[in-house]
């Protein structure tokens, strides 16, 4: 039967199943994690975990593991512009002195404006 | 929908006819990911900015209901996987089963959010004239929905961000414009993809879909997964600010 030379890969339910278990695992890790006082890298592990759900999803669920190298590169090269992005800017202000060599960010910069008007 | 199945002249197989079109949804699709990235940097830089009030703002939100809503949502992209699998495997019946059981999940989605939002309304936690973020801590009878204990914890952190932040309601109004517009957004594209789906399921009732040809099963599937991906990134981002206190 020609109709059926697919070179299609067919994910099992199998694949579905343990993919959204862990999905729901990491959504627990994640609720839990944020009640843990890391200080700055509460955001870190938050960010680790919703890309490692993200990764899932995208191998699996949108099948790019099964897809031709070009969608690969198309997905790559769209995550590649997405840290230009964010990387690029955010490196700026977060490393951002103010003339009286204060630090941003700006809400700890304005406690001190009133006494600097007065 | 057209004919199903066809091969167009312009494709020399029916398996480079269905590259095709998921590569073009890829490529969407990273549009959409400039898009919502735009957005997520807005974010970013008023959250790093405005911290206390991002913080004190993500503390007004309600875990439960957003949680529950991840979990919904998770599920929905699994059925979603399902109803393509069974489009892959020819399974007729099976997809309008998944395909509903996704429409009903993102109803279910939809059902949330409204209380959220309308709770947000109840509260003065809307951008505008009358947002008052400390409205709850000031008015406990107004704010039955929360209970004793949310309403002290939620007292203390706005004290502690007043003494950090003096702008506090200002500040929070960003948050809460953040926390509306991309949620707003996310949620427009679920109802997009609702009506997406609910296309599917015509088609698929009326027996459209093969292992042949189920193109349009694979990329509104495409669609809901990335939908659901902006999500994964919304919920910690929205809803797990400063928890730890």
């Amino acid at each position: 039967m020609s109709e059926q030379e697919h070179s299609e890969h067919i994910v099992p339910p199998g694949t579905y199943l343990a993919i959204i278990l862990t999905l729901l695992l990491l959504t627990g890790t994640t609720v839990w994690a944020a009640f843990v006082n890391l200080g700055r890298f509460n955001i870190v592990v938050a960010l680790v975990i919703a890309t490692l759900k993200a990764t899932l999803v995208v191998l699996f669920f949108m099948h790019a593991k099964y897809s031709p190298k070009r969608t690969k590169l198309i997905i790559l090269a769209g995550i590649f512009w997405l840290v230009l992005l964010l990387g690029m800017t955010l490196s700026d202000y977060i490393t951002r002195v103010d003339y009286r060599g204060v630090r941003f960010p700006i809400s700890q910069v304005s406690q001190q404006l009133p006494v600097q008007r007065a | 929908m057209h004919r199903t199945g066809e091969l167009y002249g312009q494709f020399k197989t029916l398996e480079q006819q269905k590259e095709s079109a998921t590569l073009g949804m890829w490529i969407f699709l990273i549009t959409e990911v400039m898009f919502f990235g735009g957005i997520m940097l807005a974010y970013a830089l008023n959250r790093h900015v405005y911290y206390p009030a991002f913080a004190v703002g993500s503390n007004t939100l309600s875990l439960k209901l957003g949680g529950f809503n991840t979990v919904v949502l998770l599920a929905s992209s699994f059925t979603m996987a399902m109803a393509v699998w069974s489009s892959q495997v020819g399974k007729k019946t099976l997809i309008s089963i998944f395909l509903l059981l996704t429409i009903s999940l993102g109803f279910v989605f939809f059902g949330v959010k409204y209380v959220e939002y309308s709770q947000k309304f109840h509260h003065h936690l809307v951008p505008g004239k009358k947002f008052d973020i400390f409205y709850c801590v000031n008015n406990p009878a107004s704010c039955s929905d929360l209970d004793g204990e949310e309403l002290m914890v939620e007292g203390k952190l706005l004290d502690a961000a007043k003494a950090a932040d003096p702008d506090l309601n200002a500040h929070a109004q960003l948050y809460y414009s953040a926390y509306f517009g991309m949620t707003g957004l996310h949620a427009l594209h679920m109802v997009i993809g609702a009506g997406l789906l609910f296309w599917l399921l015509k088609g698929s009732l009326a027996g459209r879909f093969t292992p042949q040809w189920n193109t349009p099963v694979d990329i509104v599937g495409l669609y809901w997964h990335f939908v659901d991906i902006v999500w994964i990134y919304l919920f910690p981002l929205l809803y797990l600010i400063d928890r730890h206190k």
